[in-house]
């Protein structure tokens, strides 16, 4: 029975037919501001329920499968009894279709909240007591508010188009049922992330997307590489991992609670005279945060992870799972205001994994690869805005840009999944996701091309679309902050604010690349590939113009007074800023607190909309000199395209070097470890002492067992010792 | 309060020295003249055969068992059954039940076969 | 309602589910008289199925029942009632893998689960008395019934041997329980746990009697729970006993055994804690190395999980020793976990033995696992929650024990039962290890012919999914644990110990 701690709240906008009753029953007004929220669990239930039902599915079919190599048939199950068997069949049905479902569920509670006003976080539940102990008690609960109201939307939401793209996508793998088991299993672990009424569930969630992020990017598990690739984003994580669970147990020590409203509410009186645990705390969900969100130097794993299939590429490591890092930390934000070292130390890490990964996005072929980076690269502005106290920026942006850039990796699925189909009917070998193969797409699938121009635009942030609003936010309030009076480390977020401003100029460079590579110029493709290459159906267009559509009018949720003059005065003003209040004014207290009212201008002066509009003039003229100039290049394919590089071009196109570092400082090193472990320590030392042991319990064991010589007067005789030893322990202490 | 067993003691100590005395002193007093015949084991009766460990039949354990469950059956009626009127309904219950459980006993007793010979 | 004890009917009342149970069981065996046809014999078990439910039944509604004071002979306090649950639950487990073998073996079904029954009453006499004598008469209704069941298959020579031996030395043993009470009673004027109490409060200890009679009853308890060096009967009787019989004996009679100990430890003699601590720490780390130790050389299965059934004996003495609410919830929590976990893995090896006693040989599982997938997984996950592995009820079971032994500070129990833990994976995992890492032999092919009769499967789906259900969401179970302990020390006012 969800239950509702929520209390105490008036109610100016109490709904009619509540405050009527509460009226004729006389009732205090703050009786009808409690929201019950409507089956909550529900959400998070059903995605289970897919994967339970795709599982079984992906059971039979595996095993029909393998019973079919036994007897000497192939094991692709698709072609088993002729048709489309009904393990490939339900699936459709079952994995989008709970998606859907918990959508609608998820729209219900969004509604319910919106009218309800609510200033405390609803728990709902505790549904059970997972675990005990003396001093630590962890219920499984939902923590019902604004920021998790908006990340179940998200999630739900975005979920349910590439879940239904993935109908297409997919279509004609064998694997398909385990794909959507797969899907769905992610989504469930992502809600319980996100909803979860404390750290340790948060953190359960936090693991489950970590398993389902590995079972996806190794799918096509018999290619090594993609195998090894999914192995690596596992041992990345597990160092961040190892951040979290430390941050957790540093606040259970302090504070002796890990439920959200526990800790917020203690958080401050806990650490009010030892600011250095605080901040090895927020430092450690740090840690966390950037493995999961790919932060540098973490973010080796993630361009690796487009071995996984497009929609999972779209979903997990562009929508939803890499934005849990930034979740975590707006979710913390009470912790972090606390420690204003660390919140540095995130905005530099975000503005540096930023620039970094835009500037390796510069020199990458493979498709997925650049749009990776730049994933990489709006994480990092994502991280900027937290860490100049801007969390609803960086929600802001974490919405608008699983818009854009699902919708970019959607759009560039249809591109791949076009091209492999081509591919493999001239039986080409030529890689179908490398750009110097592609070239004047645009004719061959013009709508593909317009719903990815317009998230391009999107991203680069060209007025009035989603990401104009969203990025230009966060430049805005690293240079505000900067300006702040209190700020001790004021000309640090200068040099973030001048580091965001240049990141979005090579933004708008890099996708104007991306855009003119694949659809552009001369067409790279073969004639008898050219013949097969077309739009995708509809099954997967619908999700891109959907998105497409969230793609444009995004930006609207939060427009800020000074830039309605930009959109006519159409929005309100603000609104997912008031909306994330009752979350984030903790946060914002303790911040002004500390260092002032951030400035109301840029630190070499000009406003709000004067910004604004130099960005965007300046976005257009990248894009559009950089359109200009690269249409007419001509590139060559990858098979002719052996020029070496060299320099920075070398640099770039060799990501920084982090592998090669990392192989040389990390991997090596602890193989050799590891061998002189196996061969010295575990063969020779341990063995040695675990055979010496076993040996000597056996010779203990056999010795006493012969004392079982079977005679019941051997028994009895054993026994009245026993009982004399026993009176002797009395009688003689 | 000790002293109060110490009667007993005393008749536990003049029962063990009879005994013991009185096996000793037979053994140290009568004078011995062993003779073959004196060495059987039924001095001028039948000499034994066979082995003395005979098996009995199960069916006098039968009847030993029923014979000892009802005998406690009596032992714990009889003390009853001199104050009934005293005890009132309680007790009464409770042997009821008791009588009860028994008779269950012999039922199934009974249908076995518990009570036949043969 | 409330029970004062002022009129017999509250007796019956407050010992209603033994009554039932008592009675369903004279039912059980007239019902199996009255026919001789050979072919009812599962039927027999079913209807002792139904009248252990009934008997839960009672049992769950004796919660609505409370007493007045908590001095009562019969207790009706939540301690017994999750006893019970285990008496209960452990029994129609029993019952349960035992349809298919009673018949198989033909043997005389009704006596069988009338035996089960009235030993099952007898834990439940046991588990609410709040006096010496009728913790002594329940002990013996429970022994006598499982002397004879232990022999019960008397085509088999073993079994008479396992029931002999058992019953000797166990009168033997409960000579020196009776004994320790006389002593006990001459020492404090009562055989009422309170008013033991109460008189050692008052100086009775001082007098010369309670210190031995402790210490016989001690023994005579450490005899019933085999703990070493107590413990030579038992695995003669558990490898000789029928297999389903062993299950019962391993879990819901050492069950019994222990609820009665704590009750008396933790009530009647808290006063003398000093004096029984040391005693029961030698024997509990002598139980924990010596069950562990000889465990890993057996080479039956049936011997060994003997042995590792004295082993688990060690674990729980712990928790006496550490005579805390944590720890007494923790004992309530293993006893239950530990019983579902041993039948659960009985009734694979009745499975395997064919209904019978063959194939106990560790070696005879080699292969077993990927020829029985089912079994041996389920197998596998009751070895691994034996052994306590996370994940798993048993690990819970021991995290709890060790949190009532680490509030009370025995820090080298707790490094012994730790190891001794590890020691226990080796012969856990080894029977693992020959299920899925071993080839089964050449030519000797288990015969699967012949289907597992459905009530081993709900038997084993029922144990794997409490002890799943136990590792991995506990809450549930050990706040009901918990909150059954509560009260159980410190009834008498002012008698804190000072430990």
């Amino acid at each position: 029975m969800p239950s509702s701690s929520s209390s105490g709240a008036t109610a100016p906008f109490a709904d009619p037919a509540s405050s009527a009753l509460s009226e004729a029953a006389a009732l205090p007004v703050q009786q009808a501001a409690v929201w019950e929220p409507f089956l909550p669990w529900m959400v998070v239930l059903l995605p289970l329920l897919g994967f339970v039902a795709n599982g079984l599915l992906a059971l039979v079919s595996a095993t029909r499968s393998a019973a079919a190599v036994r007897a000497g048939g192939t094991e692709d199950s698709l072609s088993l009894d002729g048709g489309r068997p009904r393990t490939h069949r339900w699936p459709t049905y079952i994995g989008p279709g709970v998606m859907i479902a918990a959508f609608l569920l998820a729209i219900v509670n969004f509604a319910g909240m919106l009218g309800a006003d609510l200033h405390e976080p609803v728990v709902a539940g505790p549904y059970w007591t997972w675990l005990a102990t003396s001093s630590l008690r962890i219920d499984v609960a939902l923590h019902l508010d604004q920021l998790s109201m908006i990340m179940m939307l998200v999630v739900t939401g975005v979920g349910s188009l590439i879940h239904v793209f993935s109908v297409g996508y997919m279509r004609d793998d064998p694997g398909y049922p385990r794909y959507f088991a797969y899907l769905n299993l992610f989504v469930f672990f992502m809600l319980v992330l996100v909803l979860g009424a404390g750290y340790p569930l948060m953190f359960v969630g936090w693991e489950g997307v970590g398993l389902c992020s590995y079972l996806l990017i190794g799918y096509w598990f018999a290619d090594r590489e993609k195998a090894d690739a999914g192995k690596k984003a596992f041992i990345v994580n597990r160092i961040g991992d190892f951040g979290f669970l430390l941050a957790m147990f540093l606040l259970f020590d302090n504070i002796g609670a890990l439920d959200f409203v526990s800790v917020f509410e203690g958080a401050e009186a806990a650490f009010s005279d030892n600011r250095a645990l605080v901040t090895t705390a927020t430092l450690l969900f740090m840690l966390g945060a950037a493995g999961k969100s790919a932060q540098v130097p973490l973010h080796v794993w993630l361009p690796d992870a487009m071995a996984g299939p497009t929609p999972v590429s779209a979903l997990i490591h562009a929508a939803t799972m890499v934005t849990a890092g930034v979740y975590v930390i707006a979710r913390s934000s009470a912790l972090f205001a606390l420690a204003p070292a660390s919140q540095a130390v995130v905005a530099g890490i975000g503005a540096l994994t930023a620039l970094l990964a835009a500037t390796i996005a510069l020199r990458q072929y493979d498709i997925k690869k650049v749009l990776a980076y730049s994933t990489v690269s709006q994480l990092g502005f994502m991280f900027l805005a937290a860490g100049v106290g801007a969390y609803t920026a960086a929600v802001f942006h974490l919405v608008t840009h699983a818009f854009f850039k699902a919708l970019l990796f959607l759009g560039a699925g249809a591109v791949i999944h076009s091209l492999h189909h081509a591919f493999h009917e001239t039986g080409s070998k030529a890689d179908a996701q490398d750009m110097r193969n592609m070239g004047g797409l645009r004719a061959k699938m013009p709508v593909t091309w317009a719903v990815m121009g317009i998230a391009t635009l999107a991203i680069a942030g060209v007025w009035p679309l989603a990401g104009f609003f969203s990025k230009d936010e966060i430049i805005w309030y690293a240079g505000a902050w900067a300006g702040a009076p209190g700020n001790a480390n004021g000309s640090w977020y200068v040099v973030f604010w001048v580091v965001a401003l240049a990141t979005a100029l090579l933004t708008a460079f890099y996708m104007t690349r991306l855009m003119v590579m694949t659809f552009h110029g001369r067409s790279r493709l073969g004639d008898a590939e050219q013949r097969h290459v077309h739009d995708s159906p509809w099954v997967m267009r619908a999700p891109l113009i959907v998105l497409a559509v969230l793609s444009v009018a995004g930006g609207l949720l939060n427009v800020p007074e000074s830039l309605r003059v930009l959109v006519f005065g159409a929005a309100p003003f603000e609104w997912l800023h008031h909306w994330l209040e009752p979350v984030t004014h903790a946060a914002a207290e303790i911040q002004v607190a500390g260092m002032g009212e951030a400035a109301h201008q840029s630190p070499v002066g000009g406003g709000e909309l004067t910004w604004a509009l130099i960005s965007t003039v300046a976005a257009l003229a990248v894009v559009g000199g950089a359109f200009a100039v690269l249409r007419k290049r001509l590139y060559r394919t990858a098979a002719e395209d052996a020029d070496p590089r060299t320099g920075l071009a070398l640099a770039l196109e060799r990501k920084w070097y982090f592998d090669e570092a990392y192989d040389r400082a990390v991997v090596r090193p602890v193989l050799a470890l590891s061998r002189w472990c196996w061969k010295i320590v575990d063969g020779i030392v341990i063995d040695g002492f675990v055979n010496l042991a076993a040996a000597l319990a056996r010779l203990a064991g056999w010795t006493t067992s012969l004392f079982h010589t079977g005679q019941v007067n051997t028994y009895a005789f054993v026994l009245a010792l026993g009982v004399l030893a026993v009176l002797g322990a009395v009688y003689l202490p | 309060m000790a002293t109060s067993y110490i009667p007993l003691l005393i008749i536990l100590g003049v029962s063990v020295v009879n005994a013991v005395g009185m096996a000793v002193a037979s053994h140290v007093l009568n004078p011995s003249r062993p003779t073959p015949q004196k060495a059987m084991p039924y001095e001028s009766g039948m000499i034994p055969l066979g082995d003395t460990r005979a098996r009995f039949s199960i069916k006098f354990y039968m009847v030993a068992i029923s014979f000892i469950v009802f005998d406690l059956e009596a032992i714990f009626l009889i003390p009853w059954a001199v104050r009934m009127r005293e005890l009132g309904w309680g007790p009464f219950v409770a042997v009821f039940l008791f009588v009860v459980v028994l008779a269950v006993g012999l039922a199934y007793e009974w249908k076995k076969g518990g009570l036949e010979w043969d | 309602m409330t029970l004062d004890y002022s009129s017999s009917f509250h007796y019956l009342v407050a010992l209603l589910p033994e009554c039932v149970l008592f009675v369903g069981g004279m039912g059980v065996l007239l019902a199996g008289v009255s026919k001789t046809d050979e072919q009812r014999r599962p039927e027999l078990g079913w209807l002792a199925l139904a009248v252990l439910a009934a008997a839960a039944v009672a049992n769950g509604w004796l919660y609505s029942v409370s007493e007045s004071g908590a001095t009562a002979m019969i207790a009706v306090d939540k301690f017994r009632l999750f006893a019970n649950w285990v008496f209960i639950v452990g029994a129609a487990l029993t019952i349960a893998i035992s349809l298919a073998y009673v018949s198989r073996q033909r043997l005389q079904a009704a006596e069988y689960y009338a035996l089960i029954a009235f030993a099952t009453v007898g834990m439940m006499v046991v588990a609410a008395s709040r006096d010496l004598m009728i913790v002594f008469l329940g002990m013996e209704t429970v022994s006598i019934a499982v002397y004879a069941l232990a022999a019960f298959n008397r085509r088999d020579p073993r079994s008479a041997e396992a029931g002999l031996k058992y019953f000797l030395l166990g009168a033997f043993a409960s000579g020196f329980l009776l004994f320790g009470i006389a002593l006990i009673y001459g020492a404090a004027g009562s055989t009422n746990l309170q008013a033991i109490a109460v008189a050692v409060q008052d100086g009775a200890a001082a007098g010369g009697l309670m210190i031995p009679g402790m210490a016989l009853l001690v023994t005579g308890f450490a005899f019933k729970v085999s703990a070493v060096p107590f413990h030579m009967w038992t695995p003669d009787a558990y490898e000789g006993a029928p297999t389903p019989v062993t299950a019962y004996m391993a879990s819901a009679v050492k069950a019994a055994a222990f609820v009665a100990f704590a009750r008396i430890l933790f009530v009647g003699l808290d006063g003398v804690y000093d004096q029984w601590f040391p005693i029961l720490w030698w024997i509990a780390a002598a139980t924990m190395v010596v069950g562990n130790l000889v465990a890993v050389v057996q080479s039956s299965i049936k011997r060994m999980l003997a042995y590792s059934s004295i082993a688990h004996g060690g674990y729980l003495l712990v928790a006496l020793v550490a005579a805390n609410d944590a720890a007494a919830a923790g004992l309530l929590f293993y006893l239950f976990v530990y019983t579902v976990t041993t039948v659960g893995a009985f009734a694979v090896v009745v499975t395997v033995g064919r209904q019978s006693e063959r194939d106990t040989a560790i070696e005879k599982y080699a292969g077993y696992g990927w020829r029985r997938p089912v079994l041996g997984t389920l197998m596998t996950l009751f070895l691994l929650s034996l052994a306590g592995f996370p994940g798993t009820g048993g690990f819970m079971a021991k995290f709890y024990v060790l949190q009532g032994a680490a509030e009370a500070h025995l820090w080298w129990l707790l490094v012994v039962l730790v190891l001794t833990t590890l020691v226990s994976y080796w012969y856990y995992l080894r029977v693992a290890w020959f299920m899925w890492m071993k080839e089964a032999p050449e030519g000797a092919v288990h015969r699967v012919g012949g289907a597992t009769p459905f009530a081993i499967y709900v038997v084993l789906l029922v144990c794997g999914g409490i002890v799943l259900a136990t590792g991995l969401l506990p809450g549930a179970a050990i706040d009901l644990a918990q909150g059954s302990v509560e009260g159980l020390r410190h009834w008498v006012a002012g008698t804190a110990p000072a430990h």
